[in-house]
């Protein structure tokens, strides 16, 4: 066993361990710290594959931005421990059979992928991230843009119903 | 042994230059806190410290021990977890950013291994820079948070809001560098920056340098920017209600970070450890000011001590002042003397924006909190996005080499 397979096995258990410990928990800002450290080992996995600018902005963009605006939130509204409700019946009928089947599905088509595992790095970096930037304004510029779109309309709803007198 | 030794090489060459680097830091760390209380002493006609050794020289060390020794109440109803927990992230996360950074030029050889001068040697080291930056601000958010006490969430409010705002324009006023070498690498970064003074990113970046110093001065809640931390109005902001060695570790993460940005800001647009001077025959006389600034401030402090009013320092300042100078002679030996240019010329110019962090503390008032965010939202992001915008012209219109 190498040390990138050590490395792998260390920060899937985070991974995993973060995302039960995301709903287990009943604080809304240890929910928060656990999907943090999601973010932080999904970031660290990337790295293992090689893909270092998405790594770098997963930390950045999610771990770094968005998550501060959650904790940030939930600091300011001073949420306090979630009630425990009794699960709702829709839930239990639907939302279990559909977990159960999906995680059957995917552990199946995991289990017996053909394709070869890709493993570490090699990808040139510096050319990596121009391909990446031609892409996204190139082939998928009407997408890129419409996502900006869609990220400002909901800045101006959030400053509308920021301004609205209650 | 041996066969452990070259097997492991890379591991043991690596937790050589970490624990060096962080023993190196946190003596900085601890010194330059007397530093700074000295020069704002002196800039408000005071003496600072003094009574702790000559000059006050072991103040450091007295603060240490009674940081260690201090009380340690730990107030009712906070959330333990997170309670702990920010003052180590906020150490750790200040602490590790300076492995990026290169230290100076080429390779050292050690055990028979070629490596770089610098802990980490990556393509990337811009990025992972801001990434940490972009996770320090929870160090301060949850201490805040956690202390469940009125002023310490205030001010953990007010920094999260700071350090977010000020995070895009730092971010930003980067850009135009990257736009013009083409890289993430903060060793290619310094490489493009050879050949003395005027190849210095700080001149065609003139702007991007200025929204960096103060979103820089802001990241770090450095004054001007210290709201969270606003003594008149919320005591000590989001550390109010730790003590002892957990308050010792905000300090000293505030401190570390005021280095590592002192670090970037030499790496990014001052040239790194390249010498000011350009790299020909006639500038050869350049290698020997190592030497001349070590001993002349050497003698200069042996002649001072041999003088100082008390019998302690008139021992320990002579001393310091004969390594100083023997420190000199051995820095102009013929193996030693091409290897101590790029680390002096970095330290110099760390030392230099270091003294104007100081400078700042100790000439600005604070600004009000509302300045403060109109401040970075609606002139310097803008400042800074101008920047990247008219770069990018000219890198577009420039003729391709």
């Amino acid at each position: 066993m190498n040390v990138e397979t050590i490395l792998f096995f260390i920060l899937a258990a985070a991974a995993l361990g973060g995302a039960v410990n995301l709903i287990a928990q009943t604080h809304p800002i240890h929910s928060a710290l656990s999907l943090i450290v999601v973010m932080v080992a999904l970031a660290g996995i990337y790295l293992l594959l090689g893909a270092e600018l998405l790594a770098a902005v997963q930390i950045i963009v999610y771990a770094g931005a968005i998550m501060v605006l959650f904790v940030f939130i939930i600091m300011l509204l001073n949420a306090g421990v979630e009630e425990r409700t009794a699960i709702s019946r829709a839930a239990t009928w639907v939302g279990l059979p559909f977990g159960v089947i999906l995680t059957v599905v995917l552990g199946w088509r995991i289990a017996f992928s053909q394709a070869p595992a890709h493993t570490g790095p090699g990808v040139d970096m510096v050319r990596a991230s121009r391909e990446l930037s031609q892409m996204l304004f190139t082939s998928y510029v009407f997408p890129f843009e419409l996502t900006s779109i869609l990220i400002l309309v909901a800045i101006l709803g959030a400053v509308v119903l920021a301004k609205r007198d209650f | 042994m041996s066969d452990f030794l070259s097997a492991n090489a890379g591991i043991l060459i690596a937790l050589i230059k970490v624990v060096v680097v962080v023993l190196v830091l946190l003596t900085a760390v601890a010194y330059i806190t007397w530093f700074e209380r000295k020069v704002v002493a002196h800039m408000q006609s005071r003496w600072g410290p003094e009574r702790v050794g000559p000059h006050g020289l072991l103040q450091p060390l007295a603060d240490g021990a009674k940081f260690l020794f201090k009380e340690d109440p730990t107030p009712a109803g906070i959330d333990r977890f997170v309670y702990f927990l920010a003052p180590f992230l906020a150490l750790s996360l200040s602490l590790s950013t300076i492995a990026v950074i290169p230290l100076g030029p080429g390779q050292i050889e050690i055990f028979g291994r070629r490596t770089w001068l610098s802990v980490a040697e990556l393509n990337i080291s811009l990025l992972v820079v801001f990434a940490i930056t972009a996770l320090s601000v929870y160090g301060v958010a949850l201490a805040g948070w956690a202390s469940n006490s009125k002023y310490p969430l205030l001010g953990g409010l007010r920094s999260s809001a700071q350090m977010l705002s000020y995070e895009l324009s730092l971010t930003m006023s980067v850009v135009g560098i990257v736009l013009l070498t083409n890289t993430f690498s903060l060793r290619d970064i310094v490489d493009d920056q050879r050949g003395g003074l005027l190849h210095w990113f700080v001149f065609p970046q003139i702007v991007g340098f200025a929204c960096f110093f103060i979103s820089a001065l802001a990241e770090t809640n450095r004054v001007p920017f210290d709201l969270p931390e606003a003594e008149t109005e919320l005591v000590a902001g989001f550390h109010t209600e730790y003590a002892s060695f957990k308050f010792a570790m905000f300090f000293m993460a505030e401190y570390a970070a005021m280095v590592t940005v002192s670090f970037m800001v030499a790496v990014l647009f001052f040239g790194g450890y390249f010498s000011p001077f350009p790299d020909t025959s006639e500038f050869h006389w350049t290698f020997y000011l190592p030497t001349a600034g070590a001993v002349i401030s050497g003698v200069l402090l042996l002649i001072h001590g041999l003088r100082y009013y008390t019998a302690f320092g008139r021992v320990v300042l002579p001393v310091i002042g004969a390594a100083l100078v023997g420190l000199g002679i051995v820095c102009a030996l013929p193996g030693v003397i091409g290897f101590v240019q790029g680390p002096f010329w970095l330290i110099a110019k760390v030392a230099t924006v270091l003294f104007v962090y100081v400078w700042t503390r100790g000439t600005l008032p604070r600004f009000r909190y509302d300045q403060l965010m109109g401040f970075g939202w609606k002139f310097l992001l803008p400042l800074s996005l101008a920047n990247v915008l008219i770069t990018s012209l000219i890198v577009a219109l420039r003729p391709a080499q």
